[in-house]
């Protein structure tokens, strides 16, 4: 066990995952000498070379299409997009052609890259460097899409996707990159997908989140402890795949469902927990499931804090559902 | 200014065998007028190999002439017929080696021939049928093949270009002296990968060909509409490498071209652009009217140069065929296509659930639940499939 920040078990499980096998390359915009803008990839270039860590020309779908290209040939690519808010000239190599590779060749073509890119917000970092679009790439059938919130998970979760045989998009929390440490396990620590984490048990409520919006959940929890409100606080952290009894379980068990994420409203990874709830644990439920979320609206630069959940608001959406029903 | 600027042709050279070609003004108005390479006729196509080549072109008209009546007939759903390009691909195809790898567009039916994939294979694809290697999940004309390093195709445009970059990036790495050649039209130059992957072969020289065939439409829109470019090869002096223009009617020209580019790759010398004019004698897909934007006049008068007709009178004129034995291979070609039609039609259509399959390496929960819910229906008999 060592003590990371969570952004230095991303840079080592990137380094533990070429170390062990010479076809894992990274790939994308100032990773190499630089380190890549968050350091994510520091160290890298020095260890392992420039031709495995490769610095490319500023062009989001040049770099996907290509870590494509790699992957077809059988290389492990991990790209890097600098900021989840400057993947959409990439959407449709990720969306038409990664997400599609094995299906459409039936089988023929696996088509296994993996996608880093730090999300959300809570840096300043006005409309294009706060978005959490996790959305749109979740309702893409053959992405897996997989949020740590933890240093463990950081490592443990890219170990797996770098391992994996599907395209995976690793989304990280830029906003916790260093302010959330923790203890890592050295060597090969895979945490697989599809399992979530239980961070906190609670007979009260179920809230579900993932990435940086766990900890104003846990938070929030710890305050609502403080009046007598019992809340498990689940971390999803795989989206897809979701685990569906994890959190079907949960709410058959507390009666009442939050959902929080810093993504708007509006057909948010909020909307398919909900749904899902409604289809399978609807009998359980003692009040309506509450969402908590961003807004409707682009991502505001001076306003981020109003934007953002944070544990007040969180703990307010717990509290009236518990006294809801 | 832009079609006689020397300036702006110097750094592309125009490789034809032939003479200029009296009807290029239909293809571009501001078309250059060729220059002949010195290095042009250094590697024709092998000789001992024109009657196998002109055998090909022929089963792929074959094909086309057949497909579209089968599409007209609802037996097939749709086709993408390559009339006018037959010897821009089987020229490309015939100079890469098996090792190389081909990033197709949707019209490489003859590209795929020349790999070795077999004419009934591609109709179990256009038939959708239980033998299909992409098991129904595509439209026709947008197959791929493993076993002949021939990538599944896909209908957006260009997509093909910079993951046939990455793939040279990864020979590269492992060192396999091979090249990706990615196929693409006059259309695709415009689009976001076509820059992205000609910027990425200039700057780590990858062992990558771009081969566009320009035909002169991308569907109702005519090559100078596309561009301001006087050519689309001269783009490439702009990314740092070579590009050229060859007349794709001439299988010489395109083999020989292919053959350099692959050389100077192999050898580390980079990617190569090569533009092969052609003309698209039919229409862009079952699904488009050319009347509605193109005179037929335009399409008569290209049809003078006809890469099959120039095959075959070439080979007339070696001695090698006459009209008898022309006759007896195109006959051949029809019975070849016939039998394949035959073939694939008559395989069991692909399992109704196996769209659910391939998502995914393994399938997720939810996948899974959506199969055995559909597995439901059908057994209520509620969904027939």
């Amino acid at each position: 066990m060592t003590e990371r920040t969570l952004v230095q078990a991303v840079n080592r499980g990137l380094f533990e995952a070429m170390q062990a096998d010479p076809d894992v390359v990274l790939l994308g915009e100032d990773i190499g000498v630089n380190g890549g803008v968050f350091r994510a990839t520091e160290g890298l270039a020095q260890q392992f070379g420039t031709d495995r860590v490769v610095d490319t020309p500023l062009s989001e779908t040049g770099i996907v299409g290509t870590a494509i290209g790699m992957a077809l040939y059988g290389l492990k690519p991990v790209a890097e997009i600098q900021f989840l808010d400057f993947i959409y000239p990439a959407f449709d190599q990720i969306v038409s052609e990664l997400a599609k590779f094995r299906y459409r060749s039936g089988g023929q073509y696996p088509c296994h890259v993996v996608i880093r890119t730090p999300y959300g917000g809570g840096i300043k970092g006005g409309l294009y460097h706060s978005q959490s679009s996790e959305a749109y790439f979740a309702h893409t059938p053959g992405l897996k899409v997989i949020v740590p919130s933890t240093p463990a998970d950081a490592k443990g979760l890219l170990l797996t996707a770098i391992q994996d045989e599907d395209p995976v998009l690793f989304l990280e929390p830029k906003r916790i990159y260093r302010s959330v440490t923790g203890e890592v396990p050295d060597g090969d620590h895979r945490v697989p997908f599809g399992v979530a984490r239980l961070v906190r048990e609670g007979t009260d409520a179920s809230v579900f989140a993932y990435g940086a919006m766990i900890p104003p959940t846990v938070d929030a929890a710890e305050t609502l402890a403080g009046e007598g409100i019992s809340v498990e606080v689940i971390d999803l952290r795989s989206l897809v795949p979701l685990d569906e009894a994890a959190v079907v379980a949960s709410v058959e068990k507390t009666g009442r469902a939050v959902v929080v994420h810093e993504a708007p409203r509006t057909c948010g990874f909020g909307a398919e927990i909900s749904a899902l709830l409604a289809e399978r644990a609807f009998y359980s439920l003692k009040a309506p499931i509450a969402r908590v979320t961003g807004f409707d609206t682009p991502f505001p630069y001076a306003l981020e804090n109003v934007y953002l959940p944070d544990a007040a608001r969180i703990a307010h959406a717990i509290r009236s559902t518990v006294r809801s029903g | 200014m832009r079609a006689t600027d020397p300036e702006l042709l110097q750094t592309s050279s125009v490789i034809s065998s032939a003479r200029v070609r009296p009807e290029r003004d239909l293809v571009s108005t501001a078309a250059p007028s060729p220059r002949t390479s010195p290095g042009a006729a250094a590697d024709p196509f092998p000789p001992a190999r024109l009657p196998e080549a002109y055998r090909t072109m022929l089963l792929a008209r074959a094909t086309d002439e057949r497909c579209l009546s089968l599409q007209r007939q609802g037996r097939i759903g749709f086709y993408v017929p390559l009339s006018g390009q037959e010897a821009a691909q089987v020229g490309s195809a015939a100079a890469l080696e098996p090792v190389d790898w081909v990033f197709p567009a949707y019209r490489e039916l003859a590209v795929a021939l020349v790999r070795g994939v077999p004419l009934v294979a591609i109709l179990d694809q256009l038939f959708a049928n239980s033998r299909d290697r992409t098991k129904g999940r595509q439209m026709p004309n947008h197959f791929g093949f493993r076993d002949q390093n021939f990538v599944v195709a896909s209908s957006p445009i260009g997509t093909q270009i910079t993951q046939a970059v990455g793939a040279a990036m990864a020979a590269q790495r492992r060192k396999d002296p091979i090249v990706t050649l990615a196929y693409f039209g006059d259309g695709a130059t415009s689009s976001n990968d076509f820059h992205a992957g000609m910027n990425f072969a200039g700057v780590y020289r990858t062992p990558t060909i771009f081969f566009c065939q320009n035909n002169g439409w991308a569907i109702s829109l005519p090559r100078d509409r596309q561009t301001m470019s006087p050519t689309l090869a001269e783009k490439a002096s702009a990314y740092g490498f070579r590009g050229v223009v060859v007349d794709g009617n001439d299988l010489d020209a395109v083999y020989g071209a292919v053959r350099e580019a692959r050389a100077r790759a192999i050898a580390g010398d980079g990617p190569t652009f090569i533009e092969a004019q052609v003309y698209r004698f039919g229409a862009h897909s079952t699904s488009d009217d050319p009347k509605r934007y193109r005179p037929e006049a335009l399409v008569e008068a290209a049809k003078r140069r006809d890469p099959v007709r120039l095959l075959r009178d070439r080979l007339v004129a070696a001695g090698l065929l006459d009209d008898a034995r022309d006759a007896q291979w195109w006959e051949a070609s029809r019975a070849e296509v016939a039998k394949a039609v035959e073939s694939a039609e008559g395989v069991a259509p692909v399992d109704p659930m196996s769209f659910l399959d391939d998502v995914f390496a393994t399938p997720t929960y939810r996948l899974q639940a959506e199969r055995d819910a559909l597995e439901q229906l059908v057994r209520d008999g509620v969904v027939k499939p």
